[in-house]
């Protein structure tokens, strides 16, 4: 196996000094995000976000399937990442990494548990025929957080999507092509935002959106999902430096400033992206 | 429709007829196994777990040493019989690597590892009974298992879920609780009031949100209260034994 790099000492300890002052190699603040960018197309379903360094893009497809026996009326959504050596280089190629789990089934809480989507209305013919809509996630670039950068770039992929106009006459479904029929957007309930910290000497000092240097040198993280309703959709801080409840609370209501502020990006985006066409 | 289920009764009793502070009735015994080097079985209303710990012992594999401190191994298995389908589930299923993980995560800074340079500590967890709170009991199974094997730690690590019914926050979640409702797990270190983990699915409001994590707190305390008894009860028996 590849070991990872790693920075040097001195490196180290200057990143954890300049955060223990409230400064960071890349002159942000220390609850800012880096600069983030949403590019869509060409085709409908497709975006690709970068996070600073990180990049990340999602493909968004669908195919009519049969439904679970146990929810004979819901639809599918599967969502698949992909850690390729590319932006992984200690990662193997074929088997999932402790890291690729954790990052999928974060995104899987995020979307899938918190019903981001409306599952009830990719229902064609109950029993018989629905949509499973599948969300490809490839990781790029990658220079920290790629939690948050997936998850944007998941959920602007879902917005952005056309699914192919239906007729059901009976049990006759007839599935429209773009050209023949406008396609049709799914109907989103909410836009889940993942928004991770850092923490540094004991969780003493917090950071928002931490690069590859930075994660290298954490002693714990945090993954906080919210919605602009204000809603925690999933929230995972899996084990690392204990924690003091009111540093919680505080992540809280910095995560909630930052999901609003994403969501607004997103949207703008989406707007411009809408404008264009 | 499952979201229409009452899960609160009208005299204000949950499904299994406890109240909303109530944790469920909590059964454990350490030392249960004679091959583990520590060992614990708990209860949990229904759901039920056994813990093995080996070690510190010699890295299985060279890529597994770590030069300035032991390395922790977690393995869960769920057995087939464990739910209400019978079901063999892989060991690669997600969703058990991801408590794996956490688990593991969990007991790196609180076992004190750097005693135990190049060495491997394994903790095996078995489901025998599932029935909710899965995070949570194999937390406790394993903290009743280190120390009964005698592997130095800073404090107890104590896990409880709690959830939020009809705005109300209740303690400690079964099965059908935690698929209708938001589930929040949290690890506490008893000592320190300081959490090591927290886990949240499913949609809860931020106001909530402090109430509801107060509220696993307080029920983590009450599970210390529960270990920690076990634990002394252990050792007078252990005592009484090597005495004779």
């Amino acid at each position: 196996m590849v070991k990872e790099f790693e920075s040097s000492i001195n490196e180290k300890d200057f990143i954890l000094q300049g955060i223990k002052e409230g400064l960071r190699l890349d002159n942000r603040d220390i609850y800012d995000f880096r600069q983030l960018g949403i590019t869509f197309g060409p085709d409908y379903g497709r975006s690709e976000v970068t996070l600073g360094n990180t990049r990340v893009l999602a493909k968004v497809s669908c195919e009519v399937m049969r439904p679970y026996q146990d929810r004979p009326a819901e639809g599918m959504i599967t969502l698949s990442t992909e850690m390729s050596p590319m932006a992984f280089p200690s990662v193997e190629p074929g088997r999932p990494s402790e890291e690729e789990i954790l990052v999928s089934r974060i995104l899987e809480k995020a979307i899938k548990r918190s019903r981001a989507i409306d599952t009830e209305g990719l229902c064609i013919v109950a029993n018989e025929k629905v949509w499973s809509i599948r969300v490809d996630i490839h990781f790029l670039d990658h220079d920290g957080n790629i939690i948050d950068a997936a998850c944007i770039a998941a959920i602007s992929a879902l917005a952005h999507f056309r699914r192919p106009d239906i007729t059901v006459i009976g049990e006759e479904v007839t599935i429209h092509s773009i050209e023949q029929r406008n396609p049709v957007p799914l109907s989103i309930h909410h836009m889940p935002i993942c928004v991770t910290f850092a923490f540094f000497e004991n969780g003493e000092y917090v950071v928002v959106d931490p690069t590859l240097q930075e994660e290298q040198i954490r002693q714990g993280d945090m993954t906080m999902t919210l919605n602009i309703h204000k809603e925690i959709c999933a929230l995972s801080k899996a084990g690392g430096t204990p924690l003091k409840m009111e540093t919680i609370i505080n992540c809280s209501q910095i995560a909630t400033t930052k999901a609003k502020w994403i969501t607004e990006q997103i949207q703008a985006a989406l707007d411009a992206e809408k404008s264009k066409k | 429709m499952s979201s229409r289920l009452e899960l609160i009764g009208p005299q204000g009793l949950r499904t299994d007829g406890r109240r909303f502070n109530e944790l469920r009735n909590m059964n454990c015994k350490p030392s249960v196994l004679s091959q583990a080097d520590g060992s614990a079985y708990i209860e949990q209303g229904n759901t039920k777990c056994l813990a093995a710990v080996y070690g510190p012992r010699e890295a299985r594999t060279k890529a597994q040493v770590l030069h300035n401190r032991a390395n922790i191994n977690v393995e869960i298995s769920l057995a087939p019989f464990s739910m209400e389908e019978r079901k063999k589930r892989s060991k690669s299923d997600k969703r058990i690597l991801e408590i794996a993980s956490a688990v593991k995560q969990t007991f790196e800074p609180i076992i004190m590892t750097e005693l135990y340079a190049r060495s491997q500590i394994d903790i095996y967890l078995q489901i025998l009974q599932f029935d909710g709170g899965t995070v949570q009991i194999c937390i406790n199974a394993a903290t009743l298992a280190i120390i009964d094997a005698g592997i130095p730690m800073k404090d107890y690590v104590c896990a409880c879920s709690a959830g939020c019914i009809d705005d109300e926050p209740v303690l400690d979640l079964n099965h059908l609780e935690e698929s209708n409702t938001p589930e929040l797990t949290v690890a506490l270190l008893p000592k320190n009031d300081k959490i090591t983990l927290l886990q949240m699915e499913s949609r809860l409001h931020i106001d909530k949100f402090q109430q509801v994590m107060e509220m696993a707190a307080k029920g983590c305390k009450e599970i210390h209260t529960v270990l920690d008894k076990a634990v002394r009860e252990n050792i007078k028996d252990l005592l009484k034994k090597s005495s004779i």
